[in-house]
């Protein structure tokens, strides 16, 4: 094949072999947006009565050492609950932060990398908080 | 032009020369209402309660880890910086979850006339202050 015969295959593919699609692809939510959405109006929606719960659990909790924390997640309601408020408030902030890094890191690696870092920061949170919570609540 | 809203910010001035025009609403000169407030302290109330997951998380590791650790993050708590990082957070909490319902009203369409969402604006601010103060009062009595 010729030089020119290559350069002519080049520029003939990009016009015509990239659809439009391909040329949208990757710019839009690709389907997720939905699911994103709607997950992050679930996980608000059960933290209403969950954070109203946790506050008036902390209130109680005041002042309290390690023992009777302890006692207080050794009753079965209470460690649910406590569950349900970590994968709740993580999930959702998850999500939360997914949008405010979009909003703001422009540059698609940067952008990329950060959503990273955020996503794996927040598992290893919520995975501390469960591990943590089923321990005191299966202590003696 | 790397970002494709740029597309939109170009302007020409009036003896033709092209300038970039400043993204809408130019904040600068954008007169502060407490439609815009509120929604710009809905997502740093969002970033404070993200923030606060990290005194929970380092709360139940250390009281799940040792009574000393436990006690350790509870001397933490109970210092002026933790009690200003836990009043903030009690705030963040609250105002976020008011103002998170108020978002919900609105994604079922509900409250979306003028007067309507001003009121409700003010209803949150007030009501986080009411339940943050009363909150603390009852905390401070029965510690
Ligand atoms: C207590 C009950 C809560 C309710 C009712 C609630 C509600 C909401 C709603 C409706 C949104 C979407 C707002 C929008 O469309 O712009 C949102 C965003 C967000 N929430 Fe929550 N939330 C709650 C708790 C939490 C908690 C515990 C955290 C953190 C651990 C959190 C972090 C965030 C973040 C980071 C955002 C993103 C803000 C933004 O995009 O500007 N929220 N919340």
């Amino acid at each position: 094949m010729t030089e020119s015969a290559l350069g002519q295959s080049g520029t003939h593919s990009r016009r015509v072999m990239r659809s439009s699609l391909a040329l949208a692809r990757g710019l839009g939510a690709a389907h997720s947006g939905v699911t994103h959405w709607w997950v992050q109006r679930l996980t608000a929606v059960a933290l209403v009565p969950l954070s109203l719960w946790f506050i008036v659990a902390m209130l109680h909790l005041l002042g309290a050492g390690q023992p009777e924390v302890a006692r207080w997640l050794q009753h079965p309601i209470n460690a649910v609950l406590l569950l349900c408020l970590i994968l709740a408030s993580f999930q959702h902030m998850q999500l939360g932060l997914q949008v405010i890094i979009e909003d703001y890191v422009h540059n698609k690696l940067t952008q990329l990398a950060t959503l990273l870092v955020m996503k794996a920061i927040t598992l290893l949170l919520a995975l501390s908080a469960i591990i943590a919570a089923l321990k005191l609540a299966f202590s003696q | 032009m790397d970002d494709i809203r740029e597309a939109l910010m170009l302007g020409r001035q009036s003896d033709g020369k092209p300038v970039r025009r400043p993204l809408s609403p130019h904040l600068q000169v954008y007169r502060p209402q407490i439609t815009s407030v509120l929604s710009i302290m809905h997502r740093f109330s969002g970033m404070a309660l993200a923030a606060g997951t990290l005194l929970l998380v380092a709360w139940l590791v250390a009281a799940a880890s040792s009574p000393a650790a436990f006690a350790r993050v509870q001397g933490f708590i109970a210092s002026p910086i933790g009690w200003l990082l836990l009043f903030g957070w009690t705030a963040a909490l609250y105002f976020h979850l008011l103002n998170g319902i108020r978002h919900l009203a609105w994604d079922l369409g509900c409250g979306f006339e003028k007067p309507e969402y001003h009121r409700s604006g003010w209803m949150v601010v007030i009501a986080t202050a009411v339940l943050t103060v009363l909150t603390w009062i009852v905390g401070l009595a029965i510690w």
